[in-house]
């Protein structure tokens, strides 16, 4: 009996356990949701307004308004424009470093490493500032040069820590295989280690495309007044248009992050490392 | 000189690794077409000088022949030889196919001929209904064979094998190497194999390089390993052994600072008294399968046989003899009796 009491105490105690896990799903998914759900809901209504529980109407204008403002659409331009440029650059910056960092053990290998994070933990306003006066001398103010400069930093330490270690799963073995069938080191490089470290580099690829497209305060620092993109627009937008233009924008803001989270997060799953190769 | 061999010659390398000297001062020649086993413990130094054959280390010291030219400098992707990896190292984003493919793409060579050898090894190692799959679906034999197909699609003058079996479960492991052995002597392949295990290693191999602490300490036929070990590293290393201070004379152990070693299966044990033969009692019996270790206990000393038939009982007594014995001293054998 003792036993079986004790079993039904265990199974109200886990459905107890549940109803509160439940909840708390429930209440962080409107906490987390509810206002991108209400964002959404902005873009297409007319008016809305207190108290009503649903929109007064619904429409596209708002959508045509931002689409025929010069302004608006530059930024949005500019935005995809600047934030690829600024993945390839750093791309082509990090990656080496990136692979460095991964197989060989140089001194100060540890300290690089950790370095790309200080960078990114002190305030940045105060390096952006630092950097604007650089920027002032070098005739980059409000080029878009220096916007990419700028947007740049923040990528770093996207562009060298994901693929490093990327690069430090591929097997070494898999690289001297290539080698003793006869393959220079360059084509080890493209054909083997690139190649493995590719889903890897996506990801990081897709975070620096995030950072950049998102990054405001140095983009706003450096391009205002002459060069804008949509974060920087927003901050214009907020305090001169009606709330569903900011809510349209934030939705094409938003659109390319999310769009390329769902792609990477099939690279990520994917695990083609482990696949047919056992790691002792 | 290196002409008439065409096979592998290591001439005085020497290998510094992490401060150490992993290998010292070695020298091995093997002759085109034969099958040569590295034998010896984990960081004996077998792996580190298959890897100098290879070209993935570059010896301090000393010269490696292949086929006739000096390849001491030259980097592994400029070496007439094909490694088959511990563990495999297939490369997991491409199919069977293209794993075998890759070495003749890098060789420029036609598609039809790529084609056509891919197809002919993957024949020979019984692998063309796996040829569109990737290494992750099929298994460690398997896997094992695409790696082999791999070495040998680039019809290398040396084939250099790093434990191609240790992978592979006990049952497989025996078939693989007789498939292994088979293919190397159809194949007429120079082969280099490095191994711990001496089952592997007396089955396998024309002549075996038994390895110690960075030297070659015998290397010889499978035979003369055991019936003649040199050292007595190497008499312990290949088969079993007793061993026991003192020296030998008379069929009997007597005192002496030699080291006598006796197989156990040189030790025969029976109820009458036969010439050479002492009285005996037996300590112990272990059944170890399709043989029995038995203990042995005499007045001169205690050792260990082999015994199949008329298997005695502990506590029999009966008449030990020791038909053969190896004396060493400071480590090399002196003689047999």
């Amino acid at each position: 009996m003792a036993k079986r009491d004790n079993g039904l105490n265990l199974q109200s105690s886990n459905l107890i356990t549940r109803f509160f896990i439940g909840l708390f799903v429930a209440f962080m998914s409107v906490f987390i949701l509810g206002p991108l759900f209400w964002l959404a809901l902005q873009a297409f209504t007319t008016t809305w307004t207190f108290p009503n529980i649903k929109p007064d109407g619904w429409t596209l204008i708002w959508w045509r308004r931002v689409f025929e403002t010069p302004s608006m659409v530059e930024a949005i331009r500019n935005s995809f424009i600047t934030a690829p440029i600024v993945v390839l650059l750093s791309a082509v910056i990090c990656l080496p470093a990136a692979y460095a960092a991964a197989r060989y053990n140089y001194i100060g290998r540890r300290v690089f490493l950790i370095g790309m994070f200080a960078a990114n933990s002190f305030p940045k306003l105060g390096l952006f500032a630092s950097i604007a006066t650089l920027f002032y001398a070098l005739n980059l103010m409000g080029t878009m040069v220096g916007v990419i400069i700028i947007q740049l930093l923040g990528t770093i330490i996207y562009m060298t820590w994901i693929p490093a270690a990327a690069f430090a799963a591929v097997p070494k073995n898999l690289e001297e295989a290539a080698r003793d069938a006869g393959a220079s080191k360059f084509r080890v490089f493209r054909g083997i280690t690139l190649r493995m470290a590719a889903p890897g580099i996506f990801v990081a690829m897709v975070m620096s495309f995030i950072s950049a497209f998102d990054e405001a305060q140095g983009t706003y620092l450096v391009g205002a007044p002459s060069f804008f993109t949509m974060p920087t627009e927003m901050y214009a937008l907020v305090l001169t248009y009606p709330v569903q233009i900011a809510a349209v924008f934030s939705i094409l803001l938003a659109a390319p992050s999310v769009l390329l989270i769902g792609l990477a997060r099939k690279q990520i799953i994917g695990g083609q490392l482990a696949e047919g190769f056992q790691i002792k | 000189m290196s002409n008439e061999i065409e096979g592998l010659e290591l001439i005085g390398l020497s290998k510094v690794l992490g401060g150490r000297l992993i290998i010292d001062n070695l020298n091995l020649t093997v002759k085109k077409g034969e099958m040569v086993s590295l034998l010896g413990p984990s960081g004996c130094g077998k792996t580190t000088t298959l890897r100098m054959i290879a070209g993935f280390l570059i010896p301090e010291s000393g010269t490696i022949n292949l086929a006739g030219k000096d390849v001491t400098k030259l980097g592994p992707e400029k070496r007439p030889s094909a490694m088959v990896f511990q563990n495999y190292a297939l490369w997991p984003h491409m199919t069977v196919f293209k794993n075998v493919a890759y070495p003749l793409k890098i060789r420029k060579m036609g598609k039809a001929e790529i084609e056509k050898r891919v197809h002919d090894v993957l024949t020979v190692v019984n692998l063309m209904h796996h040829k569109d799959s990737r290494p992750g679906q099929i298994s460690g034999g398997e896997q094992q064979r695409v790696a082999l197909a791999r070495a040998l699609v680039q019809e290398p003058d040396i084939l250099l094998l790093d434990e191609p079996l240790s992978n592979l479960d006990a049952k497989l492991r025996v078939k693989v190497r007789e498939d292994i052995r088979a293919l190397q002597r159809r194949l007429q392949i120079t082969t280099v194999i490095v191994t711990h295990d001496q089952d592997e290693a007396l089955s396998i191999s024309d002549r075996i390089a038994v390895m110690n602490d960075g030297r070659i300490e015998q290397f010889s036929t499978p035979q003369e390993l055991y019936d003649q070990p040199a050292t007595e590293y190497v008499a312990n290393f290949i088969g079993s052994l007793n061993r026991i201070e003192g020296s030998f004379g008379d069929g009997q152990v007597i005192a002496g600072n030699e080291v006598v070693g006796i197989r156990p299966e040189d030790v025969t044990f029976s109820k009458t008294q036969v010439p050479g033969s002492y009285p005996a009692t037996v300590d112990l019996v272990v059944p170890r399968g399709h043989f029995y270790e038995i203990y042995l206990k005499r007045a001169d000393a205690s050792f260990r046989a082999f015994i199949s038939v008329d298997v005695p009982k502990v506590g029999d007594t009966g008449f030990a003899k020791i038909n053969k014995a190896l004396i060493y001293k400071d480590g090399k054998l002196v003689r047999t009796a």
